[in-house]
């Protein structure tokens, strides 16, 4: 039973030796993780904005709708990339009968620039390809170049895109023009059978189309005219997979129907203003942590020493598993994490607390024990529960910074129930009781 | 032994003093809604140090601007001053501030929030449910958790002693705060939210260790009354009650004294409430058992 009990203590120690290389920068080896895997702080402390976009759909179909908000959420990430934003994020959301995009810019310099541009509506252009001859200069020899040129085509003139599947199984996107642009698109065809017809979404390519992730003046997707096309409906085959089928429709509606967006929420913080708050929240916890240790020790002795040592363990842990799990620390969120601090210690309260009344009736100290932490589990278990409850209600009902502090201290009443009893529990069965043996 | 079922009627009495205190504050002074919730704007500027008034800088927006619905406040340190209006578009936004680098010099963009009033009217009909939510999930997740001890108390009326406890404990620190918000010129947003349901899920805590025992010591003291029962339950856990509290009110204290300046009235509230919520444990919960026995 000892020796059961020693060898997971080890395991979770060498876990707590781990977690707090992992989680502290200033640690040798964790200075060389943080690298390539640092803590992702929140906007409120970095700086950055939270931008809500509303996504007019008075326009589209019902049916287009899910294509076009993840259409728009695309355009958007490609114009945020621009910027140079470290890990944006943009998300979409729906509130009833209302599309949004939620995006979020961290330690972004000129938020207006960005505010600009993420606002405007996205444009799809195509233009004709030819191949013109470079004369040679001096330092050159004569040769072919493409040459672009666009056309009087636009988004305004396509009513809308979809992905089918040809008769072999081939993924196809079938583009339906209007009246107007059938007209345009049908002259287009004509004047350029078995010619390229390049395909721009903002200005650049619409999908990347050598492979490395991301869409430059290198890329150019230009699907080739096979015949002079009447009637306003194309399609475009050859493509590599669904998934790009899908990403094709996706930015075609995007860049063709009308869903005009606006700006409805905005917050924006400056990185001054987040620097100085972290440090003094950190200070905070630490200062707080030392004395719920100091308390314990005062009160519980021995106890209270153990007790310290686990709550030692449940900060390790805890932040190692917020980093894990990539959960974005904003100051709200620090500051659950601090409570939770507090909150950790109350089950080795509840069980210590028992433990003495059953010592006082005559008990030995090992049984006592056993009955405090037998007896302490059900009014542990009721009160985390709640406290699970009352946070998963505050993660659902909540947005923007103060969904971390949710997170944090949801994240913190489980591990804490780890730590406070079974961390605890092992180090008593083999440091404290061992006199009784 | 302490008595505390034969004072019960003064220790339900201070409550329900506080209560209507609580009530008459909310109802005297009223909530102001922050812009989370009316929707608006709130945007704070760093002047470099430059001392500007509150009337100076009113009085140049208003006549620069036009912006007609305007508080401006001073922040923390010289030079910071916040200020408050209805929404303002993007470009608006970047106009005014354009301008006011012209005039002022150094204008460092601080903080700047801007709700339109659709996303303020949701966010505040998601924050009443959640409020009730945690009132009725926390009380059911009570009854349901004592369901096996129907004799002599059955567990719904454990539930309900909750429902009034957490709903006491909600009420009194937004009394308190209604009538600090009107003397300091605090507004309900968000946070305030969080920490009324945060207070609710923490005062829950106590109350649960105090029924635990009365669920234990219905069994252990067999054939004594009720009132005993409760008695000898409350002494047994006194000490727990106020030392997990305790522990919570020392990281709490610690935030507040050395944490956040924007966080101080988030943690202080949260700090109040705690007390108030081990107040409503001890003293209130268990009487309440009895009152709803005797019917």
């Amino acid at each position: 039973m000892k020796a059961k009990n020693i060898s997971w203590l080890v395991l979770v120690l060498i876990l707590t030796v781990l977690s707090v290389f992992f989680v502290y920068p200033k640690a040798p080896i964790g200075g060389y993780i943080s690298q390539y895997m640092p803590w992702k702080l929140g906007l409120d402390l970095v700086g950055g904005s939270y931008l809500v976009y509303e996504v007019d759909m008075s326009n589209v179909a019902s049916t287009d709708r899910d294509s076009v908000i993840n259409g728009l959420r695309d355009v958007i990430e490609k114009r945020v990339n621009m910027f140079g934003v470290a890990e944006p994020r943009i998300t979409t959301s729906r509130a009833g009968e209302n599309y949004r995009l939620n995006v979020e810019l961290a330690g972004i310099k000129d938020i207006n620039q960005a505010i600009n541009q993420i606002g405007a509506t996205p444009f799809l252009q195509f233009a004709e390809v030819s191949q013109v001859d470079v004369p040679a200069t001096a330092t050159t020899t004569a040769t072919k170049a493409q040459k672009l040129s666009l056309t009087e085509l636009d988004g305004r003139y396509i009513k809308g895109a979809q992905l089918t599947l040809s008769d072999l199984g081939q993924p196809l996107v079938s583009i339906e023009f209007n009246d107007e642009g059938a007209k345009i698109f049908e002259a287009i065809t004509a004047r350029n059978i078995q010619k390229p017809l390049a395909i721009f979404l903002d200005g650049l390519s619409i999908i990347d189309t050598n492979g490395d992730k991301k869409i430059d003046s290198n890329d150019l997707y230009a699907p080739t005219i096979e015949e002079r096309i009447p009637g306003g409906r194309a399609q475009i085959s050859g493509i590599r997979d669904v998934k790009e089928a899908q990403l094709l429709v996706e930015r075609f509606n995007a860049g063709a129907l009308p869903a005009p967006i606006k700006l409805i929420n905005q917050q924006t913080v400056s990185a001054s203003l987040g620097q100085d708050s972290l440090q003094k929240t950190i200070l905070a916890g630490i200062w707080g942590t030392l004395a719920v240790m100091l308390f314990m020790m005062i009160y519980y002795h021995g106890l209270g020493f153990f007790a310290s040592i686990a709550l030692f363990i449940y900060i390790a842990l805890s932040l190692a598993v917020f980093k894990v799990f990539n959960v974005t620390m904003s100051l709200a969120g620090i500051a659950g994490f601090v409570l939770s601090i507090g909150m950790a210690v109350d089950a080795n309260v509840l069980i210590f607390e028992r433990t003495r009344e059953e010592m006082k009736k005559g008990l030995q100290k090992s049984t006592s024990l056993d009955e405090g932490f037998r007896r302490a589990w059900t009014s542990i278990r009721d009160s985390n529960l709640t406290t699970i409850l009352t946070t998963i209600i505050l993660y659902n009902f909540t947005s923007g910074f103060v969904k971390g502090f949710a997170l944090t201290l949801l994240i913190g009443v489980l591990v804490s129930m780890f730590t406070a009893i079974s961390v605890t529990r092992n180090l008593l069965r083999i440091f404290y009781t061992k006199n009784n043996h | 032994m302490f008595d505390l079922i034969k004072y019960k009627n003064l220790f339900i009495g201070i409550s329900l003093a506080m209560l209507v205190l609580a009530f008459v504050s909310i109802f005297t002074y009223g909530f102001k809604e922050g812009i989370d919730f009316s929707g608006g704007t709130l945007w704070q500027v760093n002047f470099s140090g430059k001392e500007v008034s509150i009337p100076e800088l009113e009085g140049y927006l208003k006549t620069n601007f036009g912006i007609e619905n305007l508080l401006v406040t001073a922040g923390s340190e010289k030079g910071i001053m916040m200020i408050r209006t209805n929404e303002l578009s993007e470009n608006q936004h970047q106009e005014y501030l354009a301008k006011l680098q012209q005039d002022f010099g150094q204008v460092e963009e601080l903080r700047f929030e801007s709700i339109g009033p659709v996303v303020g009217a949701e966010l505040k009909s998601k924050a009443i449910w959640a409020f009730i939510l945690v009132l009725f999930g926390i009380s059911l997740y009570i009854a349901f958790a004592f369901r096996k001890v129907s004799y002599p108390v059955s567990s719904w009326k454990y539930g309900i002693a909750t429902l009034i406890c957490l709903f006491h404990d909600a009420v009194i620190p937004a009394g308190l705060y209604a009538w600090w918000g009107s003397v300091k010129g605090l507004e309900i947003d968000t946070n305030f939210i969080v920490a009324i349901l945060t207070i609710m899920g923490f005062s829950v805590h106590d109350t649960i260790v105090v029924f635990d025992r009365i669920r234990e010591n219905l069994i252990v003291h067999k054939g004594k009354k009720l009132d005993e029962i409760i008695n000898i339950s409350i002494n047994q856990t006194f000490a727990r009650s106020i030392n997990t509290t305790l522990t919570l009110v020392i990281v709490l204290l610690a935030l507040y004294l050395f944490g956040a300046p924007t966080l101080s009235y988030f943690i202080l509230l949260i700090l109040i409430g705690t007390i108030i919520g081990t107040y409503s444990s001890i003293f209130m919960a268990s009487p309440l058992l009895t009152y709803l026995q005797k019917k």
